[in-house]
């Protein structure tokens, strides 16, 4: 009787050790950081969807280690203050040990410095200013290739495929912009491309004074460096004025949004991106479908990255956790664990980075808007890290 | 460079300078009214400009899928932005200015820009919990098509002309002659006046004076209401935020005309526009060989340009292109 009498107590108090472990089960949270109001909230959202995806699969797995799983998303309207300014809450949230983010390079380069002292790792699903990995921060990472691969591959693809003789190049003046600008430039004068113009401008409304220009010059191709809600009005004026020339940009076009500002004047703009068309990513239908039934939204391109980015984050993660003896891993071990941590089976493939974080080897693919105003994928580049 | 080339750019610049000058123009009488009556510069009229062109989106939206007529459209988009803005403008005179009327002046300059950061973040609010931010307009066909062509001297080429360029065209002069007409010929507009004047005196001769100020933001905030549709019409979009340059631009073309004076604030949105215009095209003619210098002031100059006109006119004319010391101006 004394025997079962003592067992029973021995299983009643394992039972109460273990409901109170569950009790004491440590939070650790990963952080998005994109715009979720404001005039790109349509790209931002998707990273902070994706990222939910992402966190909703590993919630088990850290459960198992003992540890409750969040995301919280903060919102830096794509304005480098607000981001800063959201990034020192980051640092002030000890159980953050993550971010997903930004969707800005103009944003990641004040947020990053804002995280580094207190060691929160960054992983970006699409920043591609050379800027952000290139001043060597510790924390800063980034699953996509950079400007100085954006820039060339998009003016290779003017002078090879579409044949252009004859550009005219403009920036919308952010870091963004004029970094791609400034690249499509130089390779175009290096194969001997004539630039008809080549300015930046940061009007939101009134083309008329460029659009006259390109009237008068009647370049055989444009390329805009900028965002969609810009270029969207730019090119709805363009083809207004009669203008049909191919228009091409950067991944800041990659957003349904552009067909809904520029309406007919869409057609015959290309524009690189990092962040590939879901179709292009054979391992996205899956993804997709989550996406679908958690948000009642279809998945683009920067919800799979940011998909992407938060595994890579939530891998690291674990890596620090079994590094730490299963024990909650300090910033500065995840932040090390990211970086040093080899990821494969993403939807975008392998993510390994090199000394200042950027991707090893990443893909840039050219999307074209055809004439029933859809995005086609036309074509992809591998691109290598300029450091290895 | 061929002169026919020179010819189409300029040509180009006229017609659209003076397109978004007639824009500019219809914004900068809100501006006008007000500093008549009251002195006081309203810094919150271009998000009162905005939310007309946000009133105006909506109506284009609700109404896009009917078969209607589309100038009945635009005249119920004009009349609903005139009212919604209008009566918006009273409010903010009567919440954030009235109590302040006897403050000093910079007192309700700051209650002006707070009120516009207000407003810019309770639109957000609103069109954002539908989701939207970027206000597309969705405008029937005849408006967008090509209504005629202004032919450009010296080259075959002709500057197209859509059915929206004349639609602003004719509403802006429409409520110019209107506004001109009320102001100088009726009871109200002698009333507005007399307070512009002399508030006290005019007091004291019957006139209610805080009647005629509301009744002057009515028609300020209205006319911004009309600005607010033309300009989501001219250029396709408007957002909780777009109206802060143009009133920034319309305010320039007030003080560029004389601040107070009504045909003044027309002729400075005329001016402004073509200028900006004007300078906006400059690089091209570095191409002719004197002229190469011109090279590196590209499309981002024209705003700088603009502002630069109105720095050189307020020093050969401190009191605008038409504004006149005297006590005639509303």
């Amino acid at each position: 009787m004394k025997k079962i009498g003592l067992s029973t107590l021995v299983i009643a108090g394992a039972l109460s050790m273990g409901s109170s472990l569950a009790q004491q089960r440590q939070t650790i949270k990963l952080a998005t950081l994109s715009p979720l109001s404001g005039g790109q909230s349509d790209l931002g959202t998707q990273i902070k969807n994706g990222a939910q995806v992402a966190v909703n699969e590993y919630r088990a797995q850290f459960q198992k280690l003992g540890f409750n799983l969040q995301l919280v998303g903060f919102d830096d309207q794509a304005d480098p203050a607000t981001g800063t300014a959201a990034a020192r809450r980051i640092a002030a949230d000890r159980a953050i040990l993550g971010v997903v983010g930004t969707l800005n390079s103009g944003v990641a380069i004040p947020a990053s410095a804002a995280l580094a002292p207190s060691n929160v790792a960054m992983v970006s699903p699409a920043n591609t200013a050379n800027a952000v990995t290139d001043r060597g921060l510790k924390n800063m990472n980034r699953i996509v290739a950079r400007d100085d691969s954006q820039g060339p591959n998009g003016a290779r693809y003017l002078v090879d495929t579409l044949k252009a003789k004859k550009v005219y190049v403009l920036n919308d003046k952010t870091a963004y912009g004029e970094g791609l600008a400034s690249e499509v430039e130089k390779y175009l004068r290096s194969k001997n491309v004539a630039i008809a113009g080549a300015e930046g401008t940061e009007e939101k409304n009134d083309f008329s004074s460029i659009i006259t220009k390109i009237q008068a010059l009647q370049p055989d191709a444009i390329y805009f460096g900028g965002i969609y809600n810009q270029i969207g009005v730019f090119a709805k004026q363009l083809r207004e004025a009669g203008v049909n020339v191919p228009l091409m940009g950067g991944d800041g076009l990659d957003s349904a949004e552009l067909l809904t500002i520029a309406g007919n004047g869409a057609k015959n703009i290309y524009f690189t991106t990092v962040a590939a068309p879901l179709t292009e990513l054979p391992a996205a239908q899956k993804f997709a479908d989550a996406y679908k039934k958690a948000f009642n939204d279809n998945a683009q391109g920067f919800g799979a990255f940011g998909y992407d980015a938060a595994k890579v984050v939530l891998e690291g993660m674990l890596k620090a956790v079994r590094d730490n003896k299963n024990k909650l891993p300090t910033r500065a071990q995840v932040q090390t664990a990211i970086r040093a941590n080899k990821v494969s089976g993403l939807l975008s493939g392998t993510v390994q980075f090199n000394s200042v974080g950027d991707r090893r080897e990443a893909k840039l693919y050219v999307i074209k808007v055809n004439d029933q105003l859809k995005f086609a994928p036309a074509g992809s580049v591998d691109v290598k890290a300029p450091r290895q | 460079m061929e002169l026919g080339i020179v010819a189409f750019v300029l040509t180009n610049v006229l017609v659209k300078g003076l397109l978004v000058g007639f824009v500019y123009a219809i914004i900068a009488l809100g501006y006008t009214m007000v500093y008549g009556v009251l002195q006081l510069i309203n810094f919150a009229h271009s998000e009162v400009f905005i939310t007309g062109g946000v009133v105006g989106f909506e109506v284009f939206r609700i109404l896009g899928p009917s078969p209607m007529n589309g100038y009945l459209k635009l005249a119920i988009a004009l009349i609903a932005a005139m009212i919604v803005a209008g009566f918006l403008n009273v409010l903010i005179e009567r919440l954030a200015y009235r109590p302040l009327r006897n403050a000093p002046r910079l007192v309700p300059l700051i209650s002006a820009i707070g009120v516009s950061l207000v407003l810019q973040d309770v639109i957000r609010f609103l069109e954002g919990l539908a989701g939207r931010f970027n206000l597309v307009y969705v405008l029937p066909d005849v408006f967008t098509q090509r209504a005629f062509g202004v032919p450009v001297p010296f080259s075959t080429a002709i500057v197209p002309v859509q059915g929206k360029d004349v639609i602003v065209i004719v509403v802006a002069i429409l409520m110019l002659v209107g506004l001109t007409y009320l102001v100088n010929y009726t009871r109200l507009g002698r009333a507005i006046r007399a307070v512009a004047q002399d508030r006290t005196t005019s007091g004291l001769m019957g006139i209610d004076a805080n009647r005629i100020i509301s009744l002057t933001f009515l028609i300020g905030g209205a006319l911004g209401g009309v600005g607010g549709v033309l300009f989501g019409i001219f250029f396709s979009k408007v957002d909780p935020y777009a109206g802060t340059i143009p009133g920034i631009k319309a305010f320039t073309a007030a003080v560029l005309g004389g601040i107070g004076s009504i045909p003044g604030a027309v002729l400075g949105g005329l001016v402004l526009g073509l200028l900006e215009n004007l300078i906006g095209v400059l690089n091209v003619f570095a191409q002719v060989p004197a002229l190469g210098f011109l090279k590196s002031i590209g499309a981002e100059y024209k705003d700088i340009g603009a502002f630069i006109a109105l720095i050189l006119i307020l020093i050969f004319r401190p009191a605008g292109l038409l504004g006149r010391n005297t006590t005639e101006k509303v």
